[in-house]
């Protein structure tokens, strides 16, 4: 029987989305698999995420220590070494924590390691089928994950149906002491917040977000245009900061900042998946691409083609006209 | 009682000889001026080289029009008028301030050839020449210290502020001109009273005044104003020659080289370094101007003969917009560098990075190359050139924008700025109405032959909005009885930008392709209707057959008859033409595309105050549209403006890139509806028969 | 400070359009164009800034066929001191884990202070660094837009979610992943390539590196690719067709049902 490890993401006592999208990635891979949360972290916050996992997991396994209250990649590394069983399948979320956990894990454990996967095809004896994205987005891509030995493996957030029943009636089993030693080479020092901009995009029920196709920063001004008539925000994706043209407070995506609209509409966005990975409570997405190929469109509720230059000044009249 | 006496038989106190001050003083100023202008010359001989000894017959023609014939000062009327009035006084007076060193040492002296008739006419205008400088100078000096034109103000960014020194050297040609006059009038006045002709002088000329002034003065006043007024004019004479090469009027004594020396092709971009070739350029060790060493000699003669007039800032659009860079302070900040590393006493300094230690690089990437402030020079200071010698070096060091650095890139791996693939050059040809009607020959193959290859370039080729200004002209062509083909994949970018923006060896590379596929062709000219292009391939490769813009093609065609033209379609429309100024100034084609519209039956067209050579450039092309410069407003913008001000409903232009521009502008300036803009092909196309 | 980069040629994103083969089961790698990985500018860049502040050494490295000099060149035209190519048939489909099995045996030949990668790249899973950080045994960080070198020790900001920095201590040596952002690349020009064109880069086989050659490749991959498909777009949007007023009124009506107006 496959064994497979989730590790649950957490912030203040909550754990990230993800964790209810496990055991979807889970039953795809092996629908007989016995899947076990792993929780680390450090004291009540840390009993409150475990507990609030056992509706989900059968199996919930915590691992508390002062050293683990920030999760620093090579302690929380430490630790799950000497927890999570050699042939086992250890699965995270393609985060910005697990690129720093998980490629160093898979070679402790002595596993294969495949990243970002978007989609499982079941398992051919050893053999875990799966199905990544590459060059942006562009091209998919089938994998084979070699699981003889275990395999630490991130998925991608967002593509696989979270659980909500909430009918799992698991124990959490305290492995704290299994631990062993958490002594690191890397010092956790603080978080320095990103700065707050004028606008508060996560407080916005509509945003126009605009991406590489608004070409040319002086065309910001037809986005706020459109934002206007709508009574919407501005948001954009992470090419327009790097250009300098908005500020990083209007960043969503990953790297950005979260939202949750009741209507996001992409503009000139290719839909990358750091971008959409900062677009929660599943918003009614309108897509606004040149290129019918965009990714976006996979994504998005309603698709338009055509250039967002042309579109958006006639979309911000034919509302002012309402 | 006796006649007056000259400063040669003069003595002080009846025993000093003023003589021996007729000649130490004269000796002290040239001797002083000989050291300063050895000073000045040192850097000019560490400069770069530059091949400024060919076209003589061009350079006398320059020397007598724009030096002699100060052909641009008018285009400011009241200065324009005030400096001819002062620089032909100059040099009717330099005969006479020759003279008067002499008279210093020999009484009476005149020049060879001046004691008859010949001497009285000169006199006769000389003194009009002094009384006309002299009011000149003090109309001038209450221009710029009283009226004070914003053209002359120094933002603070730039050092400060140049009115003293432009009102000293006012005062000081007005105490040469006053001496001289005065000097004359004691003695005119005193001879009167010894003999009895009475001397001749021009009516209301300054002497003429004086003479009246003094008519009863005592032979003593008039002895002392005669010999104070006299060393009067040496001691400022020999001060003020001293004094030129100390700031902006060293351009009185360098501008006669300067004009001489001055660009005499206009379109191209200098070699990166004169006397290597292409093929050598891979041996040098550092690409254009990184320290002020770099600049080749007449570039620096430039920064030294610049007046500070302002006419380049004042026409530069990238001022305008208030983008970090003003023509006028590249050169002072330039020249002022000179003056502090080379001083005139103790070592020299070392150079720095220009672009550190005077520019920035965003004043440097801001320059759109549009060539106004040079057509504007009175002097033919050059700027595009020292801009792309200023890119060059970046280039060479690595700092280029960002924002550059990704079209550069697609250049150098696509042959076009936006990365798309060289297959996908002639997709305009497969838009499905068009190729039902219309064959376009791919001459890339050798299976098709034509005589006019029709080059395409990279925005007309790849962007949607324009892909339309490719079909138009086939269809122009088609119906001119041209024979004609593309290059399709074949084809490069032309590299118009790309040698502007510095990345000499992409655009070599871009030269080469571009040289050797057209070559093949074996077609016998070029058509194109992108002015950028146009200009690259006629002024900057110089290897393939004739080349025309399609407007060129157009106007000939009519005025042969082989080209009719529908009346206008919308009679009610007022259009302006807006001149390119990769078509316009570089390459002085005004009048085809003029003629073409004319030709359209019942077309109203106007023109604007700033048209022709005095075009102001809508934004850029080529790379500058992936630059982002700081500024206030967009120099499209103002152009718009511009149009809608004299009332025009459709600006006409024959550029892609004027195109885009202008119909971005139209947006941004919220003139959508009432204004609308053209592109030439498309209006031609319209009215074909 | 010895600092070594490894980078790598990927298909550029921003000059290709990508489509499949005919069999459809591979990119159709005709007109692609390669370049180096956009993150791989940055690390380059960041090595070169360091050591022009505190002295040392910049080397770049890379897995690859013959034509990843190329990249290699690149790089030391921005400034890099040497370059290393390691190139052998043997290495060819190797996984992420083989790749960093094959810069270990070099980096074990050398003496860094400093490693870095990219922090991924388009073609990649954003693992080499940190399997090869933990083959060496040393700490590792990732999405690293921040560098301060201090005595012993390094202090680097990590780029996490919502755009907030995390800062941290590590020991050195150690590997870094550089995102993008961090600073601003400088130029590099057809010139600069050819002024280091005539530089030696040294090529090591498997031989060289006294690796087996059986460990890495494809035989030694844990993680294999089997084929590129194009993303199924049946389940996608509802795409609004027709003119661009049909498509406005459509949409407005969408977009006051679902609260957008």
């Amino acid at each position: 029987m496959t064994q497979i490890y989730a590790y649950i993401p957490h912030t203040n006592g909550v754990a990230a989305d993800a964790a209810l999208e496990f055991p979807s990635a889970a039953k795809k891979i092996d629908d007989g698999a016995s899947v076990t949360a792993v929780v680390t972290g450090s004291g009540a916050d840390l009993d409150k995420v475990a507990e609030s996992m056992t509706s989900t997991y059968s199996q919930v396994i915590k691992i508390d220590n002062a050293d683990l209250a920030y999760p620093n990649a090579e302690i929380v590394r430490k630790a799950l070494i000497n927890i999570i069983p050699a042939d086992a399948i250890f699965l995270a979320v393609h985060d910005t924590f697990s690129m720093d956990l998980a490629p160093g894990l898979s070679v402790k454990m002595d596993s294969a390691y495949a990243a970002d996967i978007v989609d499982f095809e079941g398992v051919d004896g050893t053999n875990l089928k799966a199905i990544r994205q590459e060059l942006g987005g562009a091209v998919n891509i089938h994998v084979n994950i070699d699981i003889s030995s275990g395999a630490v493996i991130t998925v991608r957030p967002g593509s696989f149906a979270p659980v909500e029943d909430g009918s799992a009636g698991g124990a959490v089993e305290d492995k704290s002491g299994d631990a062993g030693d958490l002594s690191a080479k890397r010092k956790f020092l603080e978080i320095v917040e990103a700065e707050v901009g004028d606008v508060d995009i996560t407080k916005s029920d509509v945003l126009v977000s605009i991406g590489r196709g608004i070409e040319d920063e002086e065309n910001i001004e037809i986005a706020q245009e459109l934002a206007e008539a709508m009574k919407a925000v501005v948001s954009c994706s992470r090419p327009i900061v790097d250009a300098k043209w908005l500020e990083k407070s209007r960043q969503v995506g990953t790297s950005g900042l979260t939202v949750k609209p009741k209507v996001y509409l992409a503009m000139g966005i290719s839909g990358s998946f750091q971008h959409m990975g900062g677009v929660k409570g599943k918003p009614f997405i309108v897509a606004v691409n040149k290129n019918p190929k965009a990714p976006i469109f996979q994504v998005a509720d309603v698709g338009i083609v055509e250039d967002i230059l042309d579109f958006m000044p006639e979309l911000a009249e034919a509302i002012n006209d309402l | 009682m006796t006649s007056i006496v000259g400063p040669a038989s003069f003595k002080f106190f009846g025993i000093f000889p003023s003589m021996i001050f007729s000649f130490i003083i004269p000796v002290i100023g040239v001797g002083l001026f000989a050291y300063i202008m050895a000073r000045r010359l040192a850097p000019l001989l560490r400069a770069n080289p530059d091949n400024r000894f060919d076209h003589i017959g061009q350079r006398v023609k320059n020397l007598i029009i724009v030096w002699l014939g100060q052909i641009r000062h008018p285009r400011y009327m009241l200065a324009g008028v005030l400096h001819i009035c002062i620089f032909f006084g100059f040099l009717v007076l330099s005969i006479r301030s020759t003279s008067l060193v002499i008279v210093g040492f020999s009484d009476g002296f005149v020049l060879p050839g001046f004691g008859g008739s010949l001497g009285s006419i000169y006199n006769f205008f000389k003194d009009y020449a002094a009384t006309v400088v002299l009011v000149a100078c003090i109309i001038a000096a209450v221009r710029r210290g009283i009226l004070k034109p914003e053209r002359y103000a120094v933002p603070e960014k730039y050092g400060h502020d140049h009115t003293a020194e432009a009102v000293f050297v006012l005062g000081i040609i007005s105490v040469l001109m006053i001496s001289e006059s005065l000097f004359e009038a004691s003695q005119v006045v005193s001879e009167s009273r010894f003999t009895d002709h009475a001397h001749f002088l021009a009516p209301l000329s300054l002497v003429w005044i004086f003479r009246a002034i003094l008519t009863s003065a005592s032979q003593n006043v008039l002895q002392g104003l005669h010999i104070f007024a006299y060393f009067v004019h040496d001691i400022t004479f020999f001060f003020f020659l001293c004094f030129l090469p100390l700031g902006k009027h060293f351009h009185v004594i360098t501008s006669i080289f300067n004009v001489f020396f001055m660009r005499v092709k206009k379109g191209n971009i200098k070699p990166v370094m004169h006397g290597v070739t292409d093929e050598q350029l891979d041996d040098l060790e550092s690409f254009g101007v990184k320290k002020l060493e770099d600049f080749t000699w007449k570039h620096m003669l430039d920064f030294y003969s610049c007046a500070d007039c302002g006419r380049c800032s004042d026409h530069c659009p990238a001022d305008a917009v208030g983008r970090p860079l003003s023509p006028r302070f590249i050169t002072i900040k330039a020249r002022d560098l000179m003056f502090k590393n080379y001083p005139l006493t103790g070592e020299i300094y070392k150079s720095n990075l220009l672009v550190e230690d005077i520019y920035t690089e965003d004043e440097i990437w801001s320059c759109t190359t549009c060539g106004a402030c040079e057509q504007e020079c009175p002097l033919g200071i050059e700027y595009i050139d020292k801009m792309v010698d200023l890119r060059r070096g970046m280039v060479d060091e690595g700092m280029v924008p960002q924002s550059l650095q990704k079209p550069l890139k697609a250049l150098e791996k696509r042959g076009n700025p936006y990365g798309k693939m060289e297959k996908k050059r002639a997709d305009w040809a497969n838009d499905k109405e068009f190729k039902e009607n219309h064959k376009i020959k791919d001459l890339s193959d050798k299976k098709s032959k034509a005589d006019t290859l029709f080059f395409v370039d990279s925005i007309t080729s790849y962007d949607d909005n324009i892909q339309d200004i490719a079909r138009r002209t086939s269809i122009i062509l088609e119906k001119a009885g041209v024979d004609f083909g593309i290059l399709g994949k074949k084809e490069k970018d032309s590299g118009n930008e790309v040698i502007r923006f510095g990345e000499e060896m992409l655009y070599q590379e871009l030269k080469e392709q571009n040289s050797e596929a057209i070559l093949d062709t074996g077609v016998t000219q070029i058509v194109t209707a992108d002015p950028h292009a146009y200009n690259a391939l006629k002024n900057d490769y110089g290897n393939l057959p004739p080349v025309k813009h399609i407007s060129q093609v157009v106007a000939q065609k009519i005025a042969k008859g082989e080209l009719d033209l529908k009346p206008c379609l919308d009679p009610d429309k007022v259009y302006v033409y807006h001149d390119p100024c990769y078509l316009g100034r570089h390459n002085d084609i005004y009048e085809d595309p003029r003629e073409a519209l004319d030709a359209i039956d019942g077309l109203t067209r106007v023109e604007l105050e700033k048209s022709r050579d005095r075009s102001f450039c809508c934004g850029g092309g080529g790379l500058m549209l992936f630059y982002e410069p700081e500024e206030e407003t967009r120099m499209g913008v103002l152009r718009v403006n511009m149009a809608a001000e004299i009332g025009a409903t459709v600006i006409v232009t024959a550029c892609p890139f004027c195109l885009v521009n202008i119909q971005d502008a139209i947006k941004v300036a919220g003139k959508e509806g009432e204004i609308e803009a053209l592109d030439f092909t498309e209006l031609i196309e319209q009215h074909l028969l | 400070m010895e600092i070594l980069v490894c980078v790598k040629r990927v298909p550029d994103t921003a000059e290709n359009e990508f489509e499949l083969n005919s069999a459809g089961n591979d990119l159709d790698r005709d007109d692609l164009v390669y370049s180096v990985n956009e993150w791989d500018n940055y690390a380059v860049e960041e090595a070169i800034q360091i050591v022009d502040k505190l002295g040392g050494n910049v080397t770049v490295i890379t897995v690859g066929d013959d034509e990843s000099e190329e990249v290699l060149r690149r790089e030391m035209a921005m400034g890099a001191n040497d370059g290393i190519l390691l190139s052998d048939d043997a290495f060819e489909g190797s996984d992420g884990r083989g790749i960093a099995a094959i810069l270990k045996a070099e980096v074990e030949k050398g003496s860094y202070d400093l490693i870095m990668t990219g922090a991924q790249a388009d073609e990649g899973a954003a693992q080499v660094g940190g399997i090869l950080a933990a083959m060496l045994d040393m700490p590792y960080a990732s999405l690293v837009n921040k560098i301060e070198p201090g005595e012993g020790k390094i202090t680097v900001g990590r780029e996490i979610e919502g755009g907030n920095q995390e800062m941290n201590e590590i020991d050195l040596p150690c590997v870094l992943s550089i995102q993008t952002g961090i600073n601003e690349p400088r130029y590099v020009g057809i010139r600069g390539i050819r002024k280091v064109a005539k530089v030696e880069i040294p090529v090591k086989s498997a031989g060289d590196l006294g690796i087996d050659a059986g460990s890495v490749g494809e035989s030694g991959a844990k993680t294999k690719r089997v084929d590129y498909f194009v993303p199924d777009m049946g389940e996608g949007a509802e795409m609004l067709e027709g003119s661009t007023g049909e498509i406005i009124e459509k949409l407005i009506e969408k977009l006051k049902a679902k609260g957008g107006l």
